[in-house]
């Protein structure tokens, strides 16, 4: 458990702040200081008393502790993870609606075309990162718009209007490398 | 006297039939000379005949009014049924005791499992009525040694196993556990409260053309799902974490632990996670819960299952749970008064053999043997005592243990409590569950500890639910060794 250095939490918040996050409200919460640490190339986001308490496990007896967000690539980049959903869903600023058909496409990792679009957020910019709900507000994963709100109205019903990044599929299809 | 009065009667019985008889042939004899009358009058009234037949007849019995006559004949042929269903039963009574013991040879044959379900059927009514409808020259020892034979191949199960339910249960229930545990049990969810409530989900499930029902009155968030037309394991509901896929006896243990907030909580053997993250839940995500397990693999399932269901306030490890009381000791460096030893609340629930699980892996039914259960106890007994170990007696709110098995053998439940109750200074206190049958207080030659009756056993047969077993224990005081030292004391004592 160490401390992220400078250059990676600057990636790391880059990502955050590119879905809309607000990170000083997912730092200083009313039921405590949260922080970010990084373990074995991941990034995990829990509370200081809980991470005072872990400080007595063994290291190489530790899983996870708090929620896993995501992790740095080989290459240097920051990978946010679909665990980081249930932290980062309600303050994201951008959101796509899918309708109940694409639902099951989107969860089987596949892009979300113009026919299965119910809602998007209005001026939304093109290569925003968002947050993908099904239309009864469950949030279902992570995204990038492929077009912005405007460009949208005039797309072709096939053309695809937001590239996947992350699923709750993925629970199932890859748990083994979820963490 | 008896046998005298029912002859006596039986002779007068006799004498009545014989009587009876006479007054049939005086009645023909009546009925012919009516119908001369009523050729003779050539016209008549059904009246009139009826009249003139009862005229007739007190003519020549005089003794008798007509209604009694027809009583008469009534009782008779009533009689005569009755004898006849006597015969019959008591023909089908020499049938049955008839039941031969198979020769050998007949043993050795393969023979279809018809016959030996007939079999293990004549063999439980001889069994129930012993005296009467034994075989003389046979023992109650070989009758149940063909019985277990029999139960054996008809339910496939291996002996030493089937000895060891047919010493728990009497043997009619020992047949209903046996059916119960060949069918599996309906499949049950936990709703997740952190993310949703049970009434949103049924109806978000409803939706999905899922047909389901809550589980029962003692808990307000599992759901038991009778059909459904999509995978309940994959549903968009699931993967965002509104609920989990639960066996409705996991809900008992972490409902008898009944974990406060802002407690601390450790699960020692986690994996896969759905019991830790209720105990989460039931914390809404305050305080901090340790969820351990040994196997590294497993484990992986508990970190997908915690983020899946948004629990953030758990530390996730893999010690072998018996070391886990040593574990501050050896990490000294690390500047923290025991944070291992000062646990509020401790659930164990303990690798087991699993023959309360039997619906869910038949492979119990074979491979499991007295070694097995020999070993699985002593690491029962290990990890109980470790677990005990981790729990602060002076905490406040806690200082509870809730030991749990998926087993219903009492060599892996209450023989381990008790050795426990031995070694620590640990009671057993109610469970708080409403239902579930009484722990063994003696089970054979063993004799357990009179509390015992406060633990909780759930059988398929009875609560539609795995095999199970539930107790929980406070501890009073954190000294460890205490009967050992009595022991060693006493054995002073002896030698002086």
């Amino acid at each position: 458990m160490k401390r992220l250095t400078e250059e990676k939490t600057k990636l790391v918040l880059e990502k955050l702040t590119n879905i809309g996050t607000n990170v000083k409200l997912l730092l200083d919460r009313p039921d405590g200081v949260y922080c970010f640490r990084e373990r074995k190339g991941r990034v995990y986001y829990v509370s200081e008393k809980i991470l005072s308490l872990a400080s007595v496990v063994n290291p190489d007896k530790l899983a996870s502790i708090g929620t896993c967000f995501g992790k740095f690539t080989k290459s240097g980049k920051f990978r946010l993870h679909i665990t980081a959903l249930y932290h980062l869903a309600p303050y994201a600023q951008h959101k796509i609606w899918v309708k109940p058909s694409a639902e099951q496409q989107f969860i089987y990792g596949h892009h979300i075309s113009k026919s299965g679009l119910s809602r998007i957020t209005e001026n939304t910019p093109q290569y925003q990162g968002v947050v993908i709900f099904s239309t009864n507000n469950i949030p279902l994963g992570f995204g990038v718009t492929a077009k912005s709100t405007m460009d949208c109205k005039y797309a072709d019903p096939m053309a695809t209007i937001c590239f996947h990044q992350a699923d709750v599929g993925e629970y199932i299809r890859s748990e083994d490398s979820l963490i | 006297m008896s046998d005298n009065e029912d002859v006596m009667r039986g002779e007068q019985q006799k004498i009545k039939k014989k009587k009876l008889l006479n007054n049939d042939t005086k009645d023909e004899i009546d009925n012919y000379n009516d119908i001369e009358e009523y050729e003779q009058n050539g016209k008549i009234d059904n009246e009139e005949m009826n009249q003139n037949e009862d005229t007739d007849s007190s003519d020549n019995d005089v003794d008798l009014l007509p209604i009694e006559k027809a009583n008469k004949k009534l009782r008779k042929k009533q009689e005569e049924e009755q004898k006849l269903a006597e015969e019959e039963m008591h023909e089908m009574t020499l049938q049955q005791s008839v039941f031969t013991f198979p020769t050998e040879k007949e043993l050795a044959e393969v023979t279809n499992l018809k016959d030996v379900q007939q079999r293990i059927k004549d063999v439980i009514m001889v069994l129930s009525d012993f005296k009467k409808l034994r075989d003389v020259n046979r023992s109650r020892s070989e009758y149940m040694d063909l019985l277990r034979s029999d139960l054996c191949t008809y339910y496939s199960y291996n002996n030493f196993l089937m000895e060891k339910l047919m010493q728990i249960f009497p043997l009619d229930e020992l047949l209903e556990f046996l059916e119960a545990s060949e069918v599996q049990r309906p499949m049950t969810i936990r709703t997740n409260t952190l993310k949703t409530r049970r009434r949103d989900l049924a109806e978000a499930l409803i939706n999905r053309g899922v047909n389901l029902d809550p589980i029962g009155k003692w808990t307000k968030i599992g759901l038991v799902i009778y059909s459904s037309q999509v995978p309940m394991g994959a549903t968009p509901e699931y993967l965002a974490g509104h609920y989990i896929l639960q066996g409705a006896s996991s809900f008992l243990p972490v409902m008898a632990l009944d974990p406060k907030e802002n407690e601390k909580i450790l699960d020692m053997c986690a994996a896969p996670g759905g019991k830790s993250s209720h105990i989460a839940s039931l914390m809404k995500n305050t305080g901090v819960i340790f969820s351990n397990d040994v196997n590294e693999e497993r484990i992986k399932a508990v970190v997908g299952n915690f983020h899946r269901l948004g629990i953030v306030n758990s530390i996730v490890c893999t010690y072998d749970g018996r070391k886990l009381p040593s574990v501050s000791i050896n990490d000294t460096y690390m500047n923290i008064l025991n944070v291992i030893k000062s646990f509020d609340r401790v659930l164990l629930d303990a690798p087991c053999t699993g023959t309360g699980v039997v619906s869910k892996d038949p492979s119990v039914k074979t491979n499991k043997d007295e070694v097995d259960i020999q070993r699985c106890c002593t690491l029962q007994k290990e990890l109980l005592l470790a677990a005990i170990d981790c729990v602060n007696a002076r905490s406040e709110s806690g200082g509870i243990i809730v030991y749990s098995t998926c087993s219903i053998l009492p060599e892996e439940n209450e023989w381990v409590v008790d050795h426990a109750l031995k070694k620590r200074d640990v009671k057993l206190i109610p469970t708080g569950l409403e239902f579930g049958a009484e722990g063994f207080t003696s089970y054979r030659q063993y004799r357990f500890h009179p509390s015992l009756k406060l633990t909780k056993r759930f059988y398929p047969h009875v609560h539609n639910m795995d095999g199970f077993f539930v107790a929980k224990l406070k501890k009073f005081s954190n000294i460890i060794h205490k009967n050992k030292d009595a022991e060693e004391e006493t054995l002073i004592i002896d030698n002086f």
